[in-house]
């Protein structure tokens, strides 16, 4: 399975990704800079974390206007898998790819550390080597990772099983119905703000991440 | 001249007499300006240098001496490190003196070539009892988690002290490590007539004009908030685009040297690459991107903006290298060139307004400071509050100066990288270096009260404590930075704590065979309120040999045994330090953990014993069952800080090879107690001096800091 891992100028978790890719999983992956517009080669993008353009004026916002993000668009209208990780997710919402936005934390600090993740629908590209309800420890590191949407779409992502991890235990930003990530309706588009990157080797304290990663080149 | 302009810009008669001499002639506002800021304590070092001199430079491994930053080799890879202090700007402008001071560091360390891969930040500020100290100490805190996290390198250590003295004059260290192969170490240097200078990054602008002679060279008088405008703004997204973009340009094999333009910007960064290697510099001011239209040229060379770099390149390829900073979105234009003669000549508008000759710009005068023994403080230690054991355990684990920072480092991204296995919070920072065996662990240290008791002992202290920090997660020490924030050098009982403390580290530092490979002096650091504590910060890094036995804290098994090494004493004042008792002490701790007998460590600091083995309770949520025999008065046995101590656990079948350790080094080494339960319980023969539930414990340890600042 061939990654792409997007480098838009402020991505600072751009590296982690290529790394666990490339290191742990041992697949093929190259990095794609945000004037790049051909994505056909690729199976799986990754929009990795970080503050995007300094995350100035919004998170994602002006991110959302690289170059790059049209072909993002038809990658994953073709059916190709997309991750956004942290920053990444912030980038998709604010593209239109996932629905609803990321705000800032409740309590409007910066917050990183390991969380507590419950897993709500593993029959999808993303999850499928994880079991129903399982739960994984995995860090977080933002400051806007408080999902929020109005009624009607949290009703439609419960309704269509878009809701693919829910904090458990402590929710530590705030966010709607304690969603930690999402899926679009296809189920071919993962926005989460846990870095599965940041806990995918037993030295860095979790390997939880492992199961989401494992599960898209399980998906092919 | 009139007395009064070279005055303003912190220059002294003399200083102004040698410029004369230097030129032969009256100097043009931009060769004043120019002088002016290499000349100051910030740049120039005059007040210090000859002290500097004292610190060794050698150790177990190759050491750098270099420039800028300097580090040391081991596998192929140089590690780069240094620590600077921005405690001015910080405390006139909280949050963008702390970012600025975080940014200015991180672009030393990329500036070698190397890639940045982790920061601390050794703080001091005022106690958190007014708003103006809590406005301060959140005003930092946000200025370096808005920076670091943004710029995508992990923030893993540091400490923080609260103290009155630092009240009028807050203190930010911050310190950077990077890490390159040490071939690709980049110099700090011009060379090859002709050759291009090119200048990247930010536009400049009117910012921080006079950082370094007006600001940093002074002490605060009444008006602090009047020095504003002489703090530069940070922006953390264009250096991250500026690290990207210098190491892919270094990446093209050629660039001849660089130097960030950091504090005196243009000024310093152009004459010292001159300098370095002895060539000579024609600038073109025209060249220079400006963020507004109508500045002056001494303005350009003396702004403080930002997120700023000096590129000496091949001649004839200067293309290559603009086409990178382009690429990442950054100004880069050729603004000079290398010439024969040594000399700096600056144009503007086609006229030259400014030609000094480098050597004499680059190289301060060098001062005799007078010094003269200060009385001692009265050595009298703290009182601990409290009407029996545990309820002074509980007080100190509440004291904003031992209780944990986790609500400040939460807020810092401390994983990014993924190379963070020992989180803050821990002795030491401990990164793993991706393909490799081996590991890095990195502190930051001191104890300005007992630099204020006793400087020589204090910055030994500082020196050894860092030492076992490191020690304890399993790493040999291997070389140090320092960060010297003192008051007024030009007052001699200033001066004297600087001296002795500059001594204690050369002889504690030849003592460990450790290179001081960088550093940083702070001076002036003080305010109608008196000047702050000595406070000679040491960061030191080691090295992990076998990453698969590294050490941590937290306590890992029931029924385990705990193990002090080193000696309990009676305490009077100051803590003593025996350097030959304290190597040994480390010696067997070391060798202990590298034969994989030792299941956790945690080095005995501020608070003693006590205070060590509930923090061990605290961070593995494991009681313990601790009997003690030392015939010592109780609250030097529970809370006296007598150095050279470690607490070790073991599984209890191990003890005979520790014991032989031990033996091999002379050093005490007695079993107190055993871990398990939910409390923690110390007792002395029949007596009970402290019994807590691990639960209670918590709770006061991580709720002290959250609680006092939300009290109003």
């Amino acid at each position: 399975m061939k990654f792409g891992v997007i480098v838009f100028p402020g991505s600072n978790c751009d590296q982690d990704c290529f790394d666990v890719v490339k290191d742990v999983l041992k697949q093929p992956v190259e990095y794609v800079w945000h004037h790049d517009l051909k994505l056909d080669h690729l199976d799986c993008l990754i929009l990795p974390g970080g503050f995007s353009y300094g995350d100035y004026l919004r998170t994602g916002a002006i991110a959302r206007f690289s170059p790059v993000m049209d072909s993002v668009k038809k990658f994953a209208d073709r059916g190709g898998r997309v991750l956004g990780i942290c920053n990444g997710f912030q980038i998709l919402t604010e593209a239109g790819l996932l629905p609803g936005a990321l705000i800032r934390n409740q309590d409007l600090k910066f917050i990183c550390k390991h969380v507590t993740i419950r897993v709500e629908n593993n029959k999808t590209p993303f999850t499928n080597k994880l079991t129903d309800k399982q739960t994984l420890r995995i860090p977080i590191a933002h400051g806007e990772g408080n999902y929020t949407c109005d009624a009607a779409t949290l009703k439609d992502l419960k309704k269509n099983k878009q809701i693919a991890f829910t904090y458990y235990g402590e929710n530590p930003n705030g966010s709607t119905a304690n969603i930690a990530g999402i899926f679009n309706k296809k189920h071919n588009v993962l926005g989460m703000m846990p870095h599965p990157e940041r806990s995918s080797e037993s030295i860095l304290g979790s390997a939880d991440g492992l199961y989401i990663l494992k599960s898209i080149i399980n998906s092919k | 001249m009139d007395k009064k302009v070279y005055r303003e810009l912190g220059l002294t008669d003399p200083e102004y007499q040698r410029i004369l001499n230097i030129l032969k002639r009256e100097p043009t506002p931009t060769e004043l300006a120019m002088f002016s800021v290499e000349w100051s304590e910030h740049c120039g070092y005059p007040r210090s240098r000859k002290w500097l001199k004292l610190f060794p430079q050698t150790g177990k491994y190759e050491a750098l001496v270099g420039e800028d930053a300097g580090g040391f080799v081991y596998d192929g890879m140089a590690i780069i490190f240094k620590m600077e202090s921005h405690n001015h700007p910080s405390q006139v402008e909280p949050k963008q003196g702390a970012a600025t001071g975080v940014g200015g560091i991180i672009r030393d360390i990329f500036t070698s070539g190397a890639r940045p891969i982790a920061l601390f930040d050794s703080l001091r500020f005022g106690q958190l009892n007014n708003s103006f100290n809590k406005y301060i100490f959140s005003g930092v805190i946000d200025g370096i988690q808005s920076y670091g996290n943004c710029v995508g390198v992990p923030t893993v250590g540091g400490e923080i002290y609260f103290d009155d003295a630092y009240a009028g004059n807050c203190l930010v260290n911050v310190m950077c490590i990077g890490i390159a192969p040490k071939e690709k170490i980049a110099r700090a240097r011009a060379a090859g007539l002709g050759n291009p200078i090119i200048y990247a990054g930010a536009k400049t602008g009117r910012d921080g004009i006079g950082g370094c002679s007006v600001l940093a060279s002074s002490e605060f008088e009444a008006e602090e908030c009047e020095k504003r405008p002489t703090v530069q703004v940070g922006d953390p997204f264009t250096e991250k685009c500026l690290i990207e973009a210098t190491l892919e340009a270094l990446e093209t094999g050629v660039v001849v040297g660089l130097k960030d333009m950091g504090a005196a910007g243009l000024t310093c960064s152009s004459s010292e690459m001159a300098a370095a290697g002895g060539v000579g510099i024609d600038l073109d001011l025209d060249k220079v991107p400006l963020r507004e239209e109508g500045m002056e040229p001494w303005e350009i060379m003396m702004s403080e903006s930002q997120e700023r770099m000096l590129l000496c390149v091949e001649a004839g390829k200067e293309d290559k290298v603009l086409r990178i900073f382009h690429k990442w979105g950054l100004d880069a234009a050729v603004v000079g060139r290398v010439i024969k003669e040594e000399k700096m000549i600056i144009k503007s508008k086609g006229k030259i307004i400014a030609e000094a000759p480098t050597e004499g710009l680059a190289k301060a005068p060098i001062y005799d400071m007078a010094f003269r023994k200060s009385k001692l403080q009265t050595s009298k230690s703290k009182a601990i509050r409290g009407k029996n054991p545990n309820d002074q355990l509980l007080n100190l684990l509440s004291d904003p100066n031992i209780a944990s920072k986790r609500s400040v480092y939460e807020q810092y991204d401390h994983m990014v990288q993924t190379n963070t296995i020992v989180y803050p919070g821990g002795d030491a920072a401990v990164l793993r270096v991706k393909g490799k065996p081996w590991g890095i662990a990195a502190t930051t240290d001191c104890n300005g009260r007992y630099c204020q008791l006793d400087p020589y002992s204090g910055a030994q202290i500082a020196v050894a404590e860092a030492a076992r920090n490191l020690v304890v997660t399993g790493a040999e020490p291997a070389a140090v930075t320092d960060c010297l924030n003192f008051g007024n050098p030009e007052k001699p009982e200033r001066f004297y704590q600087f001296k002795l403390c500059v001594e204690g580290i050369v002889d504690a530092c030849k003592f460990f065979e450790l290179p001081v490979i960088s550093g940083n002096v702070s001076f002036y650091n003080e305010s109608p309120r008196g000047p702050i504590l000595p406070t000679p910060t040491i960061g030191m890094v080691g090295i992990i040999k076998d990453i698969d036995k590294r050490c941590s804290a937290p306590y890992k098994d029931k029924g385990d045994l705990v193990v002090l090494l080193g000696h309990n004493r009676e305490e009077n004042g100051a803590p003593e330090l025996d350097l030959d008792v304290e190597n040994r002490v480390q010696k067997t701790c070391l060798e202990a953990i590298q034969s994989g007998i030792v299941k956790s460590a945690h080095d005995l600091s501020e608070g003693g014993l006590a205070v060590a083995l509930a923090e061990c309770s605290i961070i593995s949520d494991r009681g313990s069952v601790i009997n003690l025999s030392d015939k010592l008065k109780e609250s030097d046995l529970l809370f006296g800080e007598a150095q050279s101590r470690i607490l070790l656990t073991i599984a209890p079948e191990n003890i005979f090879s520790l014991s032989d350790f031990a033996m091999l080094y002379q050093v005490p080494c007695a079993i107190i107690g055993k871990v398990g339960g939910k409390s923690l319980s110390i007792m002395r023969g029949k007596k009970k001096l402290i019994n807590l539930p691990v639960a209670r414990l918590k709770d006061i340890y991580f709720n002290a800091l959250p609680n006092l600042l939300k009290r109003k």
